[in-house]
């Protein structure tokens, strides 16, 4: 046990601290490789919990691809460090406020499970019990047996943001020469097969 | 005192063990690699290859690292010097802790975990910010354009990857790994699954920076991509991450689609055989093949690398998803596999 409790306070600890380095650091390369970071350590966090195949998805969706994302942008940008500095102050109320509704809803939530003990075992019923299954099983189940039609349109509707993403940015360009490889295959004279000797040239 | 030994003393020197037991033969294999490839690539050239260091020059890669070892590492002025020195060390610590849920045999594995190639699959694309960090660290333009290159190649394939990876799961219904060679003991995912390994092969040959697809690195328009600042031990340790990766996809291709340990035909003179040699014997195969198309093929254009990943790979992937789905549900599949 003592091994589980070293290994979460090392991972929460991290986890908070890369996560106030997202926010104060100079070098907004560094604030994404720091949010990085801080993904990394939640996934930890989540192995602890016998939450593995939400670690994994955390690291291959997050970590993987949308970070990566981030971080092409990022560091594409030309960014004027003393600009970037000077709103602070500014956007400090607000940011705070956004962040007290957020803690205050976190507080609501961990507060139920006190008020009301029968809350927490009712929230995890929908699964069949973790040890008959295990809970990429469980999950499985869960989305794609039990609850399909929400998961569906959940995804109808990402498609649609997607179709819509690339419709709104897409631009035809008159005049632009592509390449037509089925076409460049198909040209007789584009390959002639040789026999060649070992060692020998053509 | 005793519970501290029998409870964390020996468990963690015994863990320890198995760790040296994986990482010295890996960076053994490593070494030796590039003296195969230097060899097999000089036998298609009608050249010798190295031959002077050693016997057959079999001491080459052993000089070849001492003289790395005994440089000066240079950290150019202009660089970001933490994410400079953390990039190499971030490329070669993830080529290794990939092997940790690796089964060489059958149990013999250090961590046997439930999502073993989903943690193979999440290691596999954080190797993409050495890369990365390393380009934009430089402060060069080469090693950036390299860098970006690379971000852009690594995220597409990894797209038809995981799709590959689902069709494969799919048949087992399971993502250990040592489930996914065992359901493979009676035909081997390669053949029921052929279009599929192709794809999955070629995906990992983009995913390991390699030849056709070696685009962050294109020595001719790149000079070397991005780690051309880098030198000594710093240059040494993304050299030893690029193959440590090889023989990493190897073994992935090996587990998802050529049976693992399992040989391949369950009768005598095949099962006298120990699976751990099976194992490696596939793994030299599957590094033959990335040898062989490193001097065979021309570099592709950087359009024509997206075009194969987003145009041909993800829709046939895509395709594969639902069609290997549909055959595993129509013909329960899953159960004549367990």
């Amino acid at each position: 046990m003592i091994i589980q409790s070293l290994a979460f306070y090392l991972f929460s600890i991290v986890a908070v601290a890369s996560a106030v380095m997202v926010i104060s650091a100079r070098n907004p390369v560094h604030s994404v490789l720091f949010l990085i970071l801080a993904f990394f350590n939640s996934a930890g966090l989540f192995v602890l919990l016998g939450a593995e195949f939400l670690a994994m998805i955390l690291v291959v969706v997050y970590v993987g691809a949308v970070a990566v994302l981030f971080m092409f942008v990022v560091m594409m940008l030309d960014i004027n460090f003393t600009a970037l500095r000077e709103g602070f102050l500014q956007y400090l109320p607000l940011g705070g406020l956004i962040g007290l509704v957020l803690l205050l809803e976190l507080a609501v939530i961990l507060g139920g499970w006190i008020i009301a003990p029968g809350a927490a075992e009712r929230a995890a019923a929908p699964t069949p019990a973790i040890d008959s299954v295990n809970n990429t099983e469980a999950l499985g189940q869960l989305i794609y047996t039990n609850y399909i039609y929400f998961f569906q349109a959940a995804g109808m509707v990402l498609l649609v943001a997607m179709i819509g993403a690339i419709v709104l940015t897409h631009r035809s360009r008159p005049g632009v020469r592509k390449q037509k490889i089925s076409e460049q295959v198909a040209r007789e004279d584009s390959i002639e097969m040789r026999d060649m000797p070992s060692g020998g040239g053509i | 005192m005793a519970e501290f030994w029998t409870g964390y003393a020996w468990p963690a020197i015994w863990i320890g063990l198995q760790v040296v037991a994986i990482i010295i033969p890996l960076l053994l294999c490593v070494a030796y690699l590039v003296y195969a490839e230097r060899k097999v690539i000089a036998a298609i050239h009608l050249r010798r290859g190295p031959n002077v260091v050693g016997p057959y020059g079999l001491l080459q890669p052993i000089a070849d690292g001492m003289k790395l070892f005994f440089k000066e590492t240079v950290i150019p002025t202009g660089a970001n010097r933490g994410v400079f020195i953390i990039a190499p060390v971030l490329t070669f610590t993830l080529a290794l802790i990939a092997w940790a849920v690796i089964p060489v045999g059958d149990g013999l594995v250090i961590a046997d975990i439930n999502v073993g190639i989903l943690y193979l699959f999440a290691i596999s694309s954080l190797g993409v910010y050495g890369i990365l960090m390393a380009g934009w660290a430089s402060n060069s333009k080469y090693a950036f354009l390299g860098g970006l290159r690379s971000a852009a190649q690594m995220v597409s394939y990894e797209v038809s990857m995981g799709f590959i990876i689902i069709s494969v799961l799919l048949v087992v219904g399971s993502l250990n790994l040592s489930d996914i060679v065992n359901a493979q003991r009676h035909i081997w995912f390669v053949i029921p699954l052929f279009p599929m390994a192709v794809i999955f092969f070629v995906s990992t040959l983009a995913e390991t920076n390699r030849h056709p697809f070696d685009l962050p690195e294109a020595e001719a328009e790149l000079v070397s991509g991005y780690n051309v600042e880098y030198s000594s031990m710093a240059f040494a340790l993304f050299f030893l991450g690029e193959y440590a990766n090889m023989i990493l996809m190897s073994a992935m291709t090996t587990i998802l689609f050529l049976g693992g340990w399992l040989p391949p035909f369950n009768v005598a003179p095949f099962t006298w055989i120990p699976g751990p040699i099976w194992f490696a014997a596939k793994i030299a195969f599957c590094l033959f093949i990335f040898l062989w198309v490193r001097a065979t093929f021309p570099r592709y254009r950087y359009d024509q690398l997206m075009r194969l990943g987003w145009k041909v790979f993800l829709p046939i992937s895509l395709a594969a998803v639902v069609i290997v789905g549909g055959v595993v549900l129509a013909f329960d599949i899953q159960s004549l596999v367990k």
